[in-house]
């Protein structure tokens, strides 16, 4: 179509229809109402199908995409698979990532991390660090029952991080195969 | 933690050992002071006093239920069993939280507002009817009966009209001392939409006092503006008032849900519009005492309505039940009577969680334009049948072409309602005028 028109002819306005005459009487349309909600309340079955009577019961987690606590994975030999590049500390949203790199005491490693903090309360479980690893160094783990009795106390360091690897390497393995052989 | 409950089961056991051994000494003062019908009536009020509170605080819970179950969700049920000790909670919660007065406000009037809400809506169930008349068998055969009622006085319907309008002042002022322009906002709206919601109350109020004078046999003519001489045409004649006139029955719950500022008519309290409206500044207890007023005015108003439309505390063909003067039947009566309040209650809960709210202009226009003209010829017919001595039978006709007639009004108007309605006309008009431009642009 010519330039000139298309302001007009390519735009479709698709709009609501108007109220009919049968509608506009809006009594019909609230005891509809009324039936909808009377068949909520009376159904008891439906209830206890999908209620989830959290904390005896939990729900099924999808344990491989579920954005919970962080941790950092070891790798064969049990060191700290992170190389200190930075750009989880990068990418972060909330920067709430602060690692001090040092040069790593293995041969076969050029960096690591002497001190990897995560603050938990400013995180925000986007897991825009667990995509940006390129050794897949940080994870987020389907933890998300934290309780800490103070803020110092939820800022977890490289330790907590181990730890937390150590406790759920078998309910959440590492999931890609080594990229880098370490 | 047994050492609590076991203590608490020992004073409980200790407590209702001497509360047992007081009754029994006193056993014939008691029956004398039960016997008097004043004293009688103070015990039914402080009864009835202690059963409205614990009603209202019982009503929070089941308006939480409620809309749990309509939400296809529980609703509290962690405190006790089936979270029944929840208002025990929140009741405790709502003490113990800190009570905040702002700086600038009127503090008299802070104090007084919430607390003019309460106790006003705590006072009209003096003349509701509760059991009927009745006698104790202990008293003489030749002695006045008892009336299970705190008052019984004549004027019982206007009573109950003039201390519901005063529910106004407790929101008004709520407002107002709040020195809040969005909370004054907000009281100022309810305050037009409480008054205005009085016009169609009142008619159709009056609908239901004419009905009953000329239902009551002619000597009992005087009793029709006592509520229990409206219970009395209804069961003499075995019909309810509401099949009379249904649709004054639906217009007057209605206006009852207006009245109380309940949903769908809660622009003036509701988050979404003015924060808190009305009760912005209030904390606490305070708050809470708007809220429990609220719900004492709902359940008030469902004994009032009860009583003119639904029967009151009788049931259809249980002669035994509605006339006996035994007083196992009395509390009997007593409890038919809470079991139609907890239904309306329940309808009252369900309507607020069904429908979306009203807009101001939407809710006036509702009252002045739709209710008050329904209201006004179902009152003029109602009055033209007992002026002709027409049967009463021909009040639902009536009724019913009053909804009919305002449903073909409605059809035949076009006035847009819905702010949809408004803008849509606005641009087909805006595309009109374009169109017309871009045709003579060229003139």
């Amino acid at each position: 179509m010519p330039a000139s028109d298309w302001k007009t002819k390519d735009v479709i306005n698709v709009d609501q229809p108007t109220l009919t005459k049968a509608e506009r009487l809006y009594l019909p349309q609230i005891f509809g109402g009324f039936r909808t909600t009377l068949r909520h309340m009376f159904s008891v079955h439906v209830r206890k199908k999908k209620v989830i009577q959290y904390p005896e019961q939990r729900r099924q987690l999808r344990k491989e995409i579920y954005r919970g606590v962080h941790r950092l994975n070891r790798d064969d030999q049990g060191r700290v698979a992170c190389v200190a590049c930075f750009m989880c500390e990068t990418a972060c949203p909330a920067h709430c990532i602060h690692i001090v790199g040092q040069e790593s005491p293995w041969p076969d490693r050029e960096k690591y991390p002497a001190q990897f903090d995560i603050d938990e309360l400013r995180c925000i479980y986007c897991g825009m660090c667990e995509e940006a690893c390129p050794v897949d160094a940080i994870e987020l783990t389907p933890e998300f029952h934290l309780v800490g009795r103070s803020r110092e106390e939820m800022i977890f360091d490289k330790e907590k991080l181990l730890m937390v690897f150590d406790r759920t390497k078998d309910e959440k393995p590492r999931k890609n195969p080594r990229i880098t052989g370490y | 933690m047994k050492h609590p409950i076991l203590s608490g089961l020992l004073a409980v056991s200790i407590g209702g050992i001497v509360v047992l051994s007081l009754i029994v000494m006193f056993m014939e003062q008691i029956k004398w002071l039960l016997a008097d019908q004043f004293w009688f009536s103070v015990i039914l009020s402080l009864a009835i006093f202690g059963g409205v509170m614990t009603a209202v605080a019982y009503c929070i819970l089941l308006e939480r239920k409620i809309s749990a179950w309509i939400q296809d969700r529980y609703g509290p049920n962690r405190v006790g069993p089936l979270g029944l000790l929840q208002p025990l909670a929140d009741g405790v919660k709502l003490l113990l939280k800190e009570d905040i007065t702002p700086g600038h406000v009127d503090r008299a009037l802070f104090v007084l507002a919430p607390f003019m809400m309460f106790v006003v809506a705590l006072i009209g169930y003096a003349v509701i009817p509760w059991g009927g008349t009745f006698k104790w068998p202990w008293m003489n055969a030749d002695a006045a009966p008892l009336v299970a009622q705190v008052a019984s006085i004549d004027i019982a319907v206007l009573y109950i009209l003039a201390v519901g309008s005063m529910g106004v002042y407790g929101v008004v002022l709520g407002g107002w001392a709040s020195n809040n322009k969005y909370a004054f906002y907000g009281a100022m709206r309810a305050a037009a939409q409480m008054i205005s919601y009085e016009i169609p109350l009142g008619l159709v109020v009056l609908t239901a006092i004419v009905t009953v004078g000329y239902l009551l046999p002619a000597d009992q003519v005087m009793d029709c503006l006592r509520l229990e001489g409206a219970v009395a045409a209804q069961s003499h004649n075995g019909v309810w008032l509401v099949v009379y006139h249904p649709v004054a029955a639906l217009l007057l719950f209605i206006a009852a849900l207006a009245e109380a500022n309940r949903a769908p008519f809660d622009l003036a309290e509701c988050e979404q519009e003015l924060i808190g409206g009305f009760h912005t500044e209030y904390s606490a207890m305070k708050w809470a005492m708007f809220f429990l007023g609220e719900y004492a005015h709902m359940i008030t108003s469902s004994a009032f309505m009860i009583s003119l439309f639904w029967g009151g505390y009788t049931l259809p063909y249980c002669t035994e039940l509605n006339t006996s003067g035994e007083w196992y039947w009395m509390l009997a009566r007593m409890g038919v009577f809470g079991a139609k309040i907890g239904v309306f209650i329940a309808a009252y809960m369900v309507v607020r969680w069904s429908l979306p709210r009203f807009r101001f202009d939407q809710l006036m226009r509702l009252a002045w334009k739709s209710f008050v003209p329904m209201g006004l010829l179902i009152l003029a017919a109602q009055i033209l049948i007992v002026h002709f001595g027409w049967s009463q039978w021909l009040s639902p006709l009536v009724n019913l072409g009053v909804l009919v007639g305002g449903a073909l009004v409605s059809l035949m108007s076009s006035t847009p309602i819905t702010g949809r309605q408004q803008s849509l006309l606005v641009r087909e008009k805006a595309t009109r005028e374009k169109e017309y431009e871009l045709q003579h642009a060229g003139v």
